[in-house]
């Protein structure tokens, strides 16, 4: 029975349709974007962004670069607790964004 | 665990010190890191910090002259210099001048003068500011003596963030322009202490963004932000007051500074907060050497 309903979690998840995903990249860009929640072009450039920043590294080829998500989503939580001397607040520690949010932004950073 | 390195920026050792090596070599990284950084943590040595500071932007900034440090952003960027050498053909900060003039020349109610509270009746002595006064404890800023001579003059205290009390420390700077910074810290645990407290406050993380004011303006000074090119700390404070087109008005040292303290999205102290006296001790002394070229301008 627990088998049984297992498969059909993994069965349905695999039968979601491919834009979900889309549409967490798409949530994930408005939220990097939004002055009040990742507000990534303060620091950092983005092709298609206005005005370029260039206290960070630009955010480009990330999947080459973060091949482990979960660094990307450790760095969006509490970059400092990585190395304390970097500008880059921690998002996730000081509830600036949730981990939800997080997740979003990070499908968009993959598309980067 | 945490320690503190020249600059005074914490840097956590965890990191650099990894458990997985062999037990002899753990044991020696961790009296290396016990031993060394401790020391420099605890011992209050001013002048070190600020041969220091003022190294690391010289080497960041080869190009860059020693006296140019006050014009911040210009001073860093090419760009922002031409644009500044445009709006210098008539300085935005001219009004607050002229109405300062005429305010720094008109009696209070008692027939006496600002001239009669300063040093050399106020003129080219903006670089010595902020003092640490022996009588209180404390340390007083260019804004605080204002007050303090208002005061005790039977005059009403002015808001020290903007308006004519911008105005006054504006004909205060320009007659000290081309003076170096001159801070004093006089060998007095108080004073030492507030120094300290002013370090600190520099270099610690505040606000919901969790950056501090060296987050910004030691490293990635000189760097973009969206418009704007971030100031090196080192002269910061040596255009003071200015008037900035954000404001659409002058400010003064306190009342940039508490705008910092928004924009790190934190609830601002206090004008005349300790921290915030303390914090402009600290930036002026590490600025000593470095002329004053206020009023200035920024966008």
């Amino acid at each position: 029975m627990t088998k049984s309903f297992f498969a059909f979690v993994v069965l349905a998840a695999a039968a979601l349709p491919h834009s979900a995903h889309a549409d967490d990249a798409k949530a994930g860009q408005e939220l990097a974007l939004d002055r009040a929640k990742g507000n990534c072009l303060a620091c950092h450039t983005i092709k298609g962004g206005d005005a370029p920043s260039s206290v960070g590294r630009e955010l480009v080829g990330m999947k080459r670069r973060f091949p482990n998500r979960a660094d990307l989503v450790e760095i969006l939580t509490d970059e400092p607790m990585r190395n304390s001397i970097a500008p880059m607040p921690p998002f996730g520690r000081n509830h600036i964004l949730t981990r939800a949010e997080i997740e979003k932004i990070v499908d968009f950073l993959y598309t980067l | 665990m945490v320690y503190r390195n020249a600059n005074g920026e914490t840097r956590m050792i965890k990191s650099s010190c990894p458990g997985r090596w062999a037990l002899a070599r753990t044991v020696v990284c961790a009296l290396l890191l016990a031993a060394a950084p401790a020391k420099a943590a605890d011992k209050t040595d001013p002048e070190t910090d600020r041969k220091a500071l003022q190294a690391f932007f010289f080497a960041k900034f080869p190009k860059v002259d020693k006296a140019e440090f006050g014009n911040g952003p210009y001073a860093v960027n090419e760009e922002m210099r031409k644009q500044w050498t445009d709006i210098m053909q008539f300085p935005p900060y001219e009004i607050a001048l002229d109405e300062g003039h005429a305010e720094w020349d008109k009696p209070f109610a008692n027939g006496k003068h600002y001239a009669d509270c300063f040093d050399n009746k106020g003129e080219g002595i903006r670089q010595t500011y902020p003092r640490f006064i022996a009588e209180t404890g404390q340390v007083e800023t260019l804004e605080g003596a204002i007050n303090r001579c208002r005061v005790e003059n039977g005059e009403k205290p002015l808001d020290p963030m903007t308006g004519l009390m911008a105005s006054l420390a504006a004909v205060m700077s320009e007659s000290s322009r081309g003076k170096p910074f001159a801070i004093a810290i006089p060998d007095d645990p108080r004073a030492l202490a507030a120094y300290d407290r002013g370090k600190e406050f520099f270099y610690s993380r505040k606000g919901q963004l969790g950056v501090s004011c060296a987050s910004c303006h030691m490293s990635p000074a000189g760097e973009r932000m969206r418009g704007d090119i971030l100031a090196p700390a080192l002269g910061i404070l040596a255009a003071m007051p200015i008037y900035r087109s954000d404001w659409g008005s002058m400010g003064t040292s306190i009342r940039r500074i508490s705008t910092c303290s928004s924009q790190t999205r934190a609830v601002p102290l206090k004008a005349d907060d300790e921290d915030y006296r303390d914090v402009e001790y600290f930036l002026s002394y590490m600025s000593n050497g470095i002329p004053v070229v206020g009023p200035g301008t920024r966008p």
